[in-house]
């Protein structure tokens, strides 16, 4: 193969190599109370074995934000890793009718700190975040409960300076004229210090390829300190600089890359695979109450040392009914129910 | 006249709504399925789009989620949030957009609540939160709603407002600085319920063959305008037939 042009003497291969462990990626870049945003939207391209790892070693107080998550969010609330989160929708739509069944419950048991805001809104937030901005503006929604509550009270808010002093803000628009949008709603910047997504292709220096929807993957990526991406496929880095025009992420915004194949499962990964309907009615049986969520923890997260065991427990039969038609990026006819 | 679930009636009812030339903002679930029977019955040019930023769905199969791979097959373009919820705040194209979803509690004037019963900080009950809705019903030309018919649900005043309907009647969403548009549409297990043109207040437009006006007041705690009431049209062999084999042949939803 041809190698994609670049200028003489500058050679794309003497970057750090950023591939390492599962383990090691999480041990590096996830302490104990840090802010984490979560990358996938509820049933697809949450970055499971990042987050089953995040659990494994142990990890506290994390204060996470996502937009509309799912799984991973669910079991770093059930598991006890995070003791404030910030989003606009918690659950994975029909496996977990009325919502996240661990989110559910420490919000209805008063163990977590919460705070609600719309997709939109925390879509801005990690996007003004990632531009170096302030906050971003956006047409009205001030009549609404998610202007007018506050999760986080002025004085945790005072107290805590990672959370901004509002939670939103309603200023007059310098723009203004003929009485026409005379204000405008502000929402605060994001700026995390880890973001870990789940992605299809990266090459070893980090260039990110998604297929399929990017959701707000790239915003979140982008906002944080420190990005840990989890893919399907490690690609050369000729092969990923053919087409540019395909990836998402430069190189140098990334600071781990872990190889793991099915890192999403059970939620989607489009192009790879569908989600696993059987394992996600597992949880919803298992995930309710304390004492089989704990078992469910031990057979799937404790009691594996790597995602590959992890794998081994799903059996590659089940991996093989999920994976997805090359052409649709979905299993077609997969049994749902 | 053939035999129908009442979920059925209402992914027709909805369905029935949608215009050709709409572009249609999806929800999750009863939404999903009412956006593909209108592609395939009576509006096949409605475009489908999902907030998550899949712009024009093929939707080949029933998604589970707006997320779904389902939703990024044979799409004018594959993008993210910030794409959707830019198409919506665009003044030239979010008044083409009909939005459809569902929530826990609504009042007379639209208002939903897909958030929490109960206390905000300790609820009795916690639901997912309101996701794209609020972003979606803020700026789409119109929306319409599915609810179950239920005492509880239907409410003087929601326990959290998570979506803006009419706000509080009459220029209520002028002064809270949204554009024109608003709820038009409720549809539940029992019939139709639409809002009145000066007053901003849901009345009962029609119900389900069988059914009394009367009988849906009884499930509702605000007293709504029962007089205007007609007899939706029953699905017809037709409409069943794409439903069910074409839409949604293993019987996720319907």
């Amino acid at each position: 193969m041809q190698s994609p042009p670049r200028v003489a003497g500058q050679s794309i291969m003497n970057v750090d190599d950023k591939v390492m462990d599962l383990s090691k990626a999480i041990h590096r870049f996830v302490h104990d109370g840090d802010h984490v945003s979560i990358g996938g939207f509820t049933i697809t391209r949450n970055p499971m074995a990042l987050a089953y790892e995040i659990i494994r070693q142990g990890k506290k107080n994390l204060h996470v934000y996502v937009h509309s998550h799912g799984q991973a969010f669910d079991l770093l609330i059930g598991a006890g890793c995070t003791d404030a989160i910030e989003l606009s929708y918690g659950g994975t739509a029909r496996f977990s009718p009325g919502g996240g069944i661990r989110f559910k419950k420490a919000i209805e048991g008063g163990k977590i700190r919460f705070e609600d805001y719309t997709n939109f809104q925390m879509t801005l937030r990690f996007m003004a975040g990632s531009m170096g901005l302030p906050f971003m503006p956006i047409r009205s929604l001030r009549e609404t409960d998610v202007f007018k509550k506050w999760g986080f009270d002025e004085k945790l808010r005072k107290k805590n300076a990672r959370i901004p002093p509002k939670k939103m803000a309603m200023v007059d628009n310098p723009f203004a004229r003929d009485g026409r949008e005379e204000k405008i709603v502000l929402v605060p910047a994001i700026n995390p210090d880890v973001t870990i997504i789940h992605v299809q292709q990266v090459d070893r220096q980090g260039t990110v390829r998604i297929k399929g929807l990017t959701y707000t993957d790239v915003e979140q990526a982008k906002a944080a300190k420190y990005l840990i991406v989890s893919c399907e496929e490690l690609v050369d880095t000729e092969v990923i600089r053919e087409n540019p025009d395909q990836n998402q992420i430069p190189f140098f915004m990334v600071d781990a890359v872990v190889l793991v194949p099915y890192g999403a499962h059970p939620t989607a990964c489009y192009g790879y695979y569908d989600y696993d309907p059987l394992h996600f009615n597992l949880y919803k049986e298992m995930a309710p109450d304390d004492g089989t969520f704990r078992q469910y923890l031990d057979e799937y997260v404790f009691g594996v040392k790597s995602h590959e065991e992890y794998l081994e427990k799903i059996g590659k039969d089940r991996l093989s009914q999920i994976r997805a038609d090359p052409r649709l990026g979905y299993r077609p006819g997969l049994d749902r129910r | 006249m053939p035999e129908y679930s009442l979920r059925e009636m209402m992914i027709l009812a909805a369905a029935r709504e949608i215009r050709d030339e709409d572009i249609v903002f999806c929800g999750t679930g009863m939404s999903m399925i009412a956006a593909m029977a209108a592609k395939h019955i009576n509006a096949p040019h409605s475009i489908i789009f999902f907030e998550t930023g899949g712009i024009d769905s093929q939707l080949l199969e029933l998604p589970f989620s707006v997320g779904d791979p389902r939703v990024m097959v044979g799409t004018s373009i594959n993008a993210g949030l910030a794409e959707s919820f830019g198409i919506l705040q665009n003044p030239f194209t979010g008044p083409k957009v009909v939005g459809i979803f569902g929530a826990a509690q609504i009042d007379r004037y639209g208002n939903l609540n897909t958030t929490c019963i109960g206390d905000y900080w300790r609820p009795k009950a916690r639901f997912p939160g309101c996701g794209g809705a609020c972003d979606a019903a803020s700026y789409a030309g119109r929306t319409i709603i599915f609810m179950q018919q239920e005492k509880r649900k239907f409410v003087e005043r929601v326990d959290y407002l998570s979506t803006p309907g009419w706000i509080l009647g009459p220029g209520g969403r002028e002064e809270a600085g949204l554009p024109e548009g608003g709820p038009t549409m409720v549809i539940t297990d029992m019939g139709v319920m639409r809002f009145d043109e000066e007053s901003k207040e849901m009345y009962i437009h029609s119900t389900y063959p069988g059914i009394r006006p009367q009988q849906i007041q009884e499930q509702m705690e605000i007293e709504i305008d029962v007089s205007r009431a007609m007899e939706e049209k029953p699905p017809t062999e037709e409409e069943l037939a794409l439903l069910r084999e074409r839409i949604d042949p293993q019987r996720l939803i319907i």
